[in-house]
């Protein structure tokens, strides 16, 4: 099949791969550095070429309930914000945990706290891996390092969160969705009718039928065993989550005595820091983490033995690098690097914190 | 002829009313003589007589009526505290073709929803509304509502709404027939046979309006809350009748999107 | 001349006693039992059969749904 290449915006892959892939609807609100998903739709008027729905909801926290309605019919649904809107959807996000429901959240990262600053970050990383909202739960966290992964990473989290019955993320940054860079292109895939999605999801409320019984989307148990039960559930869940769906990229890490840990961004710097470390003769891998939840523990508890430590290159005061620990258990060092605030570290900086805190430490 | 007994009257052919089908049959988790179970018998009836169980999703609320996917035996998706005109919104536009209506409270609709109910009424929503107006929470214990009457105790007020230090009593009903989102606005209640009537009519134009596509079709329904105001059922209703009606006029605001000139 | 007779059947465990029933009849059929049900509630019962004329009101208002009419023209 010919190829279809096209020159993007990280933001404007998203919204055209979610058109591509057959999603059936899109909620949104405003906020840089995120704002050109919501334009992209608008202008390309999906509804007219797929009959996908888009609205520009009141608020985030519309916005997020708008796609639990609609996935709660089953349908393919996404939003997308940023750090701030990203906080006031986390209510939604909850309860559709709870309700099981599947739907697409994209964040593209600015730094926080507060209003904070529309330059990038990567400081949402405890919120989007360690549940976010209120409740035991987790989110499948995917993270994109270019703008054909941000294209790729919408139809894989709309497999994840259909298979899991459950709210995926894809993490980004202010960087990787402003950037423009060529991108290969999927075919458009038709939306699913009526009777695929009944199929689907036999669970959806679309109307009930005489002969089936009523369909109810709810997080809400008031017996306490039950819900108890319900928490166990949502946790093998995770568990199978963690067997099967970790997901990571390994760069020069055969002969590496250390290793750069980086996601998004992060990892597309710490590339060509990698490449002055090894001009100077230090061998130096790359573990690019691809799902942030779940966590490649596996491989780094594999890795550990044979190298001399580790660094977490995060745009973050250091929050990826506690997961990171954990997987090492203190048995090499871990240490953090990181610009935070929207100030994007050089590599020559990520060198340096390599050759400080690792190899002279 | 000889004089008729109950048994030769209670027979099947002779049958005028019984509960709707729509409803599970499930006993209602309201206290006795609550509006809410009045409601949702008239809600049941009405989905029945135009025949669209297979067609309709409710929404339920946070608040009294949280459980009403218990009691109404159709598709139902529970909201988080006040979003349920969100959950509509999408809902319709994702199935056009279906009836979307939501249930709330006015604590759910008219305070913590405030920005979901009055954005889905200004799109123009193709869905219906159904409004219970009981001046106060019940679910939580009785605690003031935007709707809560100047002067009226509750856990939260309990030497009356002062309004020069809680604000007014808010009429969100007349605020929402002014956007030109709605199509038919109204006020009523179930109090009474008469009033269930007239409801009930509201309720059956509401959802048949989704069939013109013209926007939200919203029933605020003042009702009592037993619990809340401390009253014994029939009471609680009198109380209403004195306290409720002459500040929130039972009547429509709005037919086939035009204003009512009163 | 024609006459409505009418009777109504109330479940008498799924009644809450809350009476509203009661205040609704136009010819005073309904009143609540001295007894109660299994929940604790003096349900809602004919105290005065003959006057029933199947209105239907008593039902209309039940918030449980508990009321079920009959009703037939005798000559
Ligand atoms: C976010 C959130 N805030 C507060 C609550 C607690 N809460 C539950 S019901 C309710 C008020 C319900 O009152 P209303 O909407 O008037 O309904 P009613 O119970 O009177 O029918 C509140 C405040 C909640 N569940 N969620
Ligand atoms: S607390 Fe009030 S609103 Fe809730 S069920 Fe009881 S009477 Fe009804
Ligand atoms: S209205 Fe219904 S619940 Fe209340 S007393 Fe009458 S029959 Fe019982
Ligand atoms: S049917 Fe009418 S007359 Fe008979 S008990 Fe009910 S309200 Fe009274």
């Amino acid at each position: 099949m010919k190829k279809e290449l096209r020159l993007m915006k990280g933001n404007e892959a998203v919204a055209e791969a979610a058109i591509r892939s057959g999603a059936d609807a899109y909620f949104g609100y405003p906020i840089t550095p995120q704002s050109e998903v919501l334009e992209y739709l608008m202008a390309e008027k999906p509804y007219e070429r797929t009959g996908m729905v888009v609205l520009q909801a009141e608020s985030e926290v519309s916005a997020i309930n708008m796609v639990y309605g609609a996935a709660g019919c089953g349908r393919m649904v996404m939003t997308s914000s940023s750090s701030p809107g990203i906080s006031l959807k986390q209510e939604g996000i909850s309860y559709m945990t709870g309700a099981e429901l599947p739907c697409l959240i994209l964040n593209v990262v600015r730094g926080g706290p507060g209003l904070g600053t529309i330059q990038p970050s990567q400081s949402d990383y405890f919120q989007a891996t360690k549940g976010g909202g209120h409740g035991d739960y987790r989110m499948i966290v995917l993270a994109p390092a270019s703008v054909q992964e941000m294209y790729d990473f919408v139809e894989l989290a709309f497999d994840l969160a259909f298979k899991y019955r459950t709210p995926t993320m894809i993490l980004s940054d202010g960087i990787i969705g402003q950037m423009m860079e060529k991108l290969e292109i999927g075919p458009q895939k038709p939306r699913r009718t009526p009777e695929e999605i009944a199929k689907q999801c036999p669970w959806a409320t679309v109307g009930k039928p005489k002969n089936r019984e009523r369909n109810i989307i709810t997080s809400l148990d008031l017996s306490a065993v039950r819900q108890e039960e319900k928490n166990l559930k949502l946790q093998a869940k995770y568990k199978e989550i963690r067997e099967k769906e970790v997901r990571y990229e390994l760069i020069n890490c055969e002969d590496a005595d250390y290793i750069l840990v980086a996601y998004g961004s992060s990892a597309r710097l710490s590339m060509k820091a990698m490449d002055i470390l090894r001009a100077k003769g230090v061998k130096v891998g790359i573990l690019r983490l691809i799902t942030l939840f779940p966590f490649p523990t596996k491989i780094i508890k594999e890795i550990t033995p044979k190298v001399k430590g580790f660094l977490a290159v995060e745009m973050s005061c250091g929050q990826m690098v506690e997961d990171l620990r954990l997987a090492v258990e203190f048995k090499k060092p871990v240490e953090h690097f990181g610009r935070v605030g929207g100030m994007i570290p050089s590599p020559e900086e990520i060198v340096e914190a390599l050759e400080q805190k690792i190899i002279g430490g | 002829m000889a004089e008729i007994t109950l048994k030769d009257i209670i027979k099947e052919e002779n049958l005028v009313y019984k509960r709707s089908e729509i409803m599970t049959g499930k006993t209602l988790s309201y206290c006795p003589g609550c509006g809410h179970g009045t409601a949702h018998q008239i809600i049941a009836h009405t989905i029945q007589d135009m025949g669209i169980q297979e067609q309709t999703i409710g929404i339920s609320p946070v608040g009294c009526s949280v459980l009403m996917y218990d009691f109404l035996d159709l598709d139902i998706q529970q909201a988080a505290h006040g979003r349920a005109p969100a959950l509509a919104t999408a809902i319709k536009r994702v199935m056009p073709e279906k009836f979307v209506f939501t249930y709330q409270g006015d604590g759910d609709l008219a305070a913590i929803g405030t920005a979901e109910t009055i954005h889905a009424c200004n799109r123009g929503e193709n869905i219906t509304i159904i409004f219970i107006n009981n001046g106060i929470y019940g679910m939580t214990g009785g605690q003031m509502a935007p709707t809560t009457l100047e002067g009226m105790p509750t856990a939260t007020c309990p030497y009356g709404r002062d309004t020069s230090i809680m604000g007014n009593p808010l009429k969100i009903t007349e605020l929402l027939a002014l956007l030109p989102g709605t199509y038919y606005v109204t006020r009523q209640s179930v109090h009474t046979p008469r009033a269930v009537r007239q409801t009930k009519k509201a309720i059956r134009t509401a959802f048949e309006n989704q069939k013109l596509n013209r926007g939200v079709s919203f029933v605020e329904i003042v009702s009592n809350c037993n619990s809340g105001w401390k009253l014994p059922p029939v009471k609680a209703n009198e109380w209403m009748v004195e306290n409720m009606f002459p500040f929130y006029p039972i009547g429509d605001m709005k037919v086939d999107g035009k204003i009512v000139n009163k | 001349m024609a006459k409505i007779r009418g009777a109504v059947v109330v479940d008498i465990e799924g009644c809450k006693g809350c009476g509203v029933c009661t205040v609704a009849c136009p010819a005073k059929v309904l009143a609540l039992a001295k007894e109660v049900n299994g929940k604790g509630y003096n349900y809602a019962y004919m105290q005065n059969p003959e006057a029933c004329i199947g209105c239907e009101s008593c039902a209309i208002v039940c918030p449980d749904g508990v009321i079920t009419v009959y009703k037939v023209k005798v000559d």
